[in-house]
């Protein structure tokens, strides 16, 4: 297993990952990784370099399974100008992502077979897997059920109307017992549409302040506790997007002690970051759901903390760099997450390395599929045999965020200048070393 | 010299110091506007625009009222026909406007925020805040509590005797930039602020606002009351369904002639214009003496023309050695 096979296909270069430790959902033991032809070849304590091998030095670092993201918006097709599969994915490679969950609010919507293949075959090149998500509904109008059999034979394997949530509470039972019978995960971007209205920010102590429109808390909540009562009642299956109110995570920690199938992801931002920071009117905090009291923030942490949260989640929506200089309540919501992720987890989660790998790589696979059990190759664990998707962490680097030097086409981070702590140093996608030392390989 | 801000944004940003500069300086440019020829050089050589992203005749014939008595050279920036509707950005247009050397920007704009980025954004050019969105409009607070001092006596009497005054603010606080800017106005000067409104027209949150008590009862208030500020309903705004109708408003919260009879014969009142006539105030009762509405809009000018004084007239060349 130490010599290169020369076969063509699958091909990529031997790797040596030399000198860290490998930490996967069977835990942390000290190992070299060996990788050839797309998949790990051996683990063992120490691994001779075999002649033309490319040696990743992780002396120091922790080896995992790649990172996997539920939520990223790769804005192809549509909005070319702010985000491609290309730089979206170099993105995730650099962020120690191996696999992205492409949500579906592009232009045209994937809302059709045509839709969802044009993108899987845009993937083809990319530098991590592109799992499509499909709308529930067509347009994302939440009028009617998208073709979610049709989709779900192309392999998709989540759907959402993210960006809105599904108004109509009769359109959604519909959905969760159609979903039943195919498989798959519906997942809802919770946000009513009657008490959000035109909310730019948290309604609050800082809403009231500044005069922006606010959205109350409960126009997440009150879906959230709608859709726990759905998934109830059809004995459905339900992912909760980017939660972000302390309500919520209780609902959610009740429901799960009830038996209920609900998953539930947060973001980044919803535990690095409060409602404060829209003091300055400053568009690039504006996010949906909104950036809430310190309050919230405990409480996000707490529910990932105690597993009552299955995943993080960066909701990555790159903007157009114009689009920050519009007034505060105009702007479009969302920022920038795949980059910093990682680096946020380790820095402001006060939670074993070990757990967050669990909350980043395989809760996440597992949750969508992408993961051995699932059929897919994310999220380990890393034995003989598994395909290479994998990252190397340095958990003790510091580093200050630069919105310059991200790969994104956009730089709508709201950390800039940002120190932070956790670093991806290599990134190896089906066996090719996509990043190395920090660096982009392509 | 006192530590008078930059720019003029918001209320919050002066302290009780800075506002009896602003109103020390009103007196004397009152004095001007009583003249038969009512101008001064003060400002001669200075270029102030004033760019209005919403329409208001009131506020920016005001400013550019107060400009034009200080000899400036006012440029009006209409936004309608501007080329912002060319698809040029906010940005691009103040970048432009500074580039051909104005030195004040008068910005009225509906989002909340936009003179604050402005000013973010600008090298050298003073930006006042004309009324942003909800958040503040500085000069009606000021031009306010200029009315209200003169009307207690002027000077430094009339300033004394904004201390403990209780002032009821009545109406759509949650939709007004007015009311943001009033309390901060009136509590600086230690003035005791009671806001006066059904539940859906307070902001959602007062944590953190000076505001002595709250009340749904306009008749409770009334006779205790020393200044009565009404706002305007804002139906523009929405504001339309926050209350079941304009006739359940009024019989609530409408400054009736009934409910005038028990005001304290020396109580003021105060509405920042345009007046809804027989929505929050009656006809008649708009018509006392008490209702010092003309007052504000005369002072209105004299405010106006003290604010473009302490931000632009300090010396020659003040905004430009500001860098």
């Amino acid at each position: 297993m130490t010599e290169r096979t020369g076969r063509t296909a699958p091909s990529g270069p031997t790797l040596v990952i030399r000198g860290g430790t490998v930490s996967d959902t069977t835990g942390e033991r000290r190992a070299d990784v060996l990788v050839a032809d797309g998949k790990v070849a051996s683990v063992e304590e120490r691994i001779e370099s075999p002649r033309g091998a490319v040696v990743l030095e992780a002396e120091g670092c922790i080896v995992a399974p790649g990172l996997v993201d539920l939520h990223t918006h790769l804005r192809e097709p549509g909005r070319e100008e702010t985000e491609t599969i290309e730089t979206g994915t170099r993105a995730a490679a650099l962020g120690g992502y191996t696999a992205v969950v492409a949500m579906p609010n592009t232009d045209p919507p994937l809302d059709s077979a045509e839709a969802v293949r044009n993108v899987q075959e845009l993937s083809l090149s990319a530098t991590a897997e592109v799992a499509v998500a499909g709308a529930i509904t067509v347009g994302r109008l939440g009028e009617r059920l998208a073709p979610m059999a049709e989709l779900a034979g192309l392999g998709v394997r989540l759907f959402t109307d993210d960006g809105a949530g599904v108004q109509s509470a009769g359109l959604m039972r519909r959905a969760l017992e159609y979903a039943r019978g195919l498989g798959v995960i519906l997942a809802q971007h919770c946000e009513d549409g009657s008490l959000a209205c035109d909310g730019a920010m948290h309604e609050g102590a800082w809403s009231s302040r500044l005069g922006i429109p606010g959205m109350p808390a409960a126009a997440e909540e009150v879906m959230v506790a709608r859709d726990i009562a759905l998934t109830r009642a059809t004995a459905g299956r339900i992912h909760f997007l980017h939660l972000s109110t302390a309500v919520s995570i209780e609902m959610v920690r009740r429901a799960k002690a009830e038996g209920l199938a609900v998953t539930a992801e947060v973001a980044p931002h919803h535990f690095s970051l409060t409602e404060a920071a829209t003091a300055g009117f400053d568009p690039l905090f504006r996010v949906n759901p909104p950036l809430r009291p310190a309050s919230d923030v405990e409480a996000v942490k707490l529910g990932l903390a105690d597993g009552t949260v299955d995943a993080i989640a960066t909701d990555h929506a790159p903007h157009a760099p114009e689009s920050r200089d519009l007034p505060f309540d105009q702007a479009p919501p969302g920022m920038l997450g795949l980059q910093t992720a990682l680096a946020l987890a380790v820095s402001e989660l006060d939670l074993p390395l070990q757990r967050v790998l669990a909350l980043l790589s395989w809760q996440p696979a597992a949750l969508v599929g992408l993961d051995p059990i699932g059929g897919g190759g994310q999220g380990g664990p890393i034995v003989p045999g598994a395909p290479a998707n994998l990252c190397v962490i340095d958990p003790t680097a510091t580093w200050t965020v630069d919105p310059s030097a991200l790969a994104s086409r956009s730089r709508n981070t709201p950390y800039a200048g940002r120190r932070l702590t956790g670093q991806v140093r290599h990134t190896v996608f089906r066996g090719e070393p996509v990043v190395i030392d920090a660096e982009a390989q392509r | 010299m006192s530590a008078f801000p930059t720019h003029l944004l918001s209320m919050e940003d002066l302290g009780p110091e800075e506002i009896t500069e602003v109103l020390r300086v009103a007196d004397s440019f009152v004095e001007v506007g009583r003249r038969a020829n009512p101008k001064v050089p003060t400002l001669r050589g200075r270029t102030v625009a004033t760019l209005f992203f919403e329409d208001s005749t009131r506020t920016r014939m005001s400013f550019e009222t107060a400009a034009k008595r200080m000899s400036a050279d006012v440029l009006s920036f209409a936004a309608g026909s501007s080329s912002l509707k060319k698809g040029e950005s906010l940005r691009d247009t103040v970048e432009t406007i500074e580039a051909i050397g104005i030195d004040s920007v008068i910005i009225r704009h509906s989002s909340s925020g936009v003179p604050a980025r402005v000013a973010e954004w600008v090298d050298h050019c003073v930006v006042i805040n004309a009324g942003d969105g909800w958040h503040q409009h500085p000069t009606q607070a000021l031009l306010d509590l200029y009315t209200v001092r003169q009307a207690l006596g002027g000077g430094d009497e009339g300033l004394a005797r904004l201390e403990g005054l209780r002032v009821a603010i009545v109406g759509d606080i949650r939709h007004s930039r007015v009311a943001r800017s009033q309390i901060a106005a009136y509590t600086a000067m230690g003035a005791e602020v009671t806001l006066v409104a059904p539940s859906t027209l307070l902001p959602p949150s007062l944590e953190g606002w000076p505001v002595a008590s709250v009340s749904h009862d306009l008749d409770a208030v009334l006779p205790k009351a020393d200044v009565v500020s009404l706002l305007r309903v804002q139906s523009e705004r929405g504001s339309g369904a926050f209350v079941p109708s304009l006739r359940e408003y009024t019989a609530g919260y409408g400054l009736t002639a009934r409910r005038a009879a028990v005001l304290q014969p020396d109580a003021l009142i105060l509405h920042p214009g345009p007046i809804v006539r027989g929505v929050e105030i009656a006809s008649d009762v708009a018509e006392l003496p008490a209702a010092l509405i003309t007052d504000q809009v005369s002072n209105g000018v004299a405010i106006r023309m003290a604010v473009l004084f302490l931000l632009l007239g300090q010396g020659p060349a003040g905004g430009a050695l500001r860098d």
